[in-house]
């Protein structure tokens, strides 16, 4: 280290430090001048329910993503990579855009909430896929039906597996209630959240 | 390409200890908003082997450049300078006595100082940012250490009691 850089440690010793709250402001100025602006392409929060973790996602369109993020900074790092590939890296924290889906999550998680009223946006699921998720949508609060009676209604009968990945890869979980759909033998089957969370959401619902 | 709130969580502190140094207490959170703006909206066309911390230091020097001008179209309030040094960052609390010496320096100098010893960046993109050599950077900056070292007390220690006018610590 050279003297001046030594001189300049000493000089800068009191330009204050950057504080939690002065951050806290910055950020959230920063968030509501990208939204004025048309630039946060992608905002995001998390909120804690009994399920775990959820990272909610949204982007002007609608919700784009949910995922179970077991409160692990490197869930949530993975899950902010894949949509600044598949959407857009403009992303910031900015819960406003989330304050809608997160009320009607709290009130779905006490019982008070059958159904989700928000705006989606499906662009993480392609083809067969999103036919799969659109279907899901109207299996009803509390009611379950199996993959070969899913992926039928999504316009191939045959397609039973395919219709198994389309549900274990729902962009949405929770509100594109992928949960509602079990095996056919009344075993639980494949979910992103884990079975234990299958399990509890359709006992919320009083389904199983 | 990583999502734009690590940008900001990675080197957000960062620029502000840079503006602060650069454009003063009074317009550093406004010179802040208005470089991470800026990145946000230039964020996808960026270089994926682009030095981050020279690409935001170069958006905060023209933001700082946009503010002078801008205060200088106004008159100065002699208000907005703080007279007691404190150490949190309310903006109301800054060191007057580093900002003011800061101030004294030529803007190359202050500018200088700031992208090598706050943001860390080298004389050779110092010299893209200001124009000039790599070796005129590194005097500015040698030539702004020097002189804060003689106009501004807090670098030889606390200063000593009764030289800031009226003030009763």
């Amino acid at each position: 280290m050279t003297t001046s850089e030594l001189d300049a440690g000493e000089i800068f010793r009191s330009l204050p430090g950057v504080d939690d709250e002065t951050n806290t402001r910055l950020h959230a100025r920063l968030a509501a001048e990208a939204q004025r602006d048309g630039v946060l392409d992608v905002a995001y929060r998390t909120l804690d329910t009994p399920v775990g973790v959820l990272l909610l996602a949204a982007t002007e369109r609608g919700l784009v993503r949910v995922a179970y993020t077991a409160a692990d900074p490197g869930d949530v790092a993975s899950v902010l990579a894949g949509l600044a590939a598949a959407v857009s890296p403009r992303i910031l924290r900015a819960p406003e855009r989330l304050d809608e889906v997160s009320r009607q999550l709290d009130e779905y998680f006490a019982g008070r909430r059958r159904a989700f009223d928000v705006a989606l946006d499906f662009r993480l699921a392609r083809g067969f896929r999103r036919s799969v998720l659109a279907h899901l949508t109207a299996i009803g609060y509390g009611r379950t039906e199996n993959y070969a009676q899913v992926a039928a209604a999504a316009g191939s009968p045959k397609a039973v597996r395919a219709a198994g990945t389309a549900c274990a890869t729902n962009p949405l979980p929770v509100v594109v209630p992928c949960h509602r759909v079990i095996r056919s033998d009344g075993s639980m089957g494949r979910y992103a959240g884990g079975e234990n969370a299958k399990a509890a959401l359709l006992h919320l619902e009083g389904a199983a | 390409m990583r999502p734009f709130e690590q940008i900001v969580t990675e080197y957000g502190p960062m620029v502000l200890r840079v503006v602060r140094a650069v454009v003063g207490p009074a317009d550093a959170e406004d010179a802040w908003s208005e470089t991470f703006l800026a990145a946000l909206k230039a964020y996808p066309r960026l270089p994926g082997d682009a030095n981050v911390e020279a690409w935001l230091v170069t958006i905060a020097h023209r933001k700082a450049i946009d503010a002078a001008r801008a205060s200088a179209r106004r008159p100065v309030a002699a208000a907005d300078l703080p007279d007691r040094p404190a150490t949190s960052g309310r903006p109301e609390d800054w060191d007057g006595d580093l900002w003011d010496a800061l101030r004294r320096l030529p803007g190359r100098q202050r500018q200088a100082v700031a992208y090598h010893h706050l943001a860390g960046l080298p004389y050779q993109e110092i010299a893209s940012i200001l124009g000039g050599t790599a070796d005129a950077a590194r005097r500015a900056a040698a030539d702004g250490i020097r002189n804060l070292r003689r106009t501004y007390a807090g670098a030889a220690g606390p200063a000593p009691a009764g030289t800031a006018g009226g003030d009763a610590r």
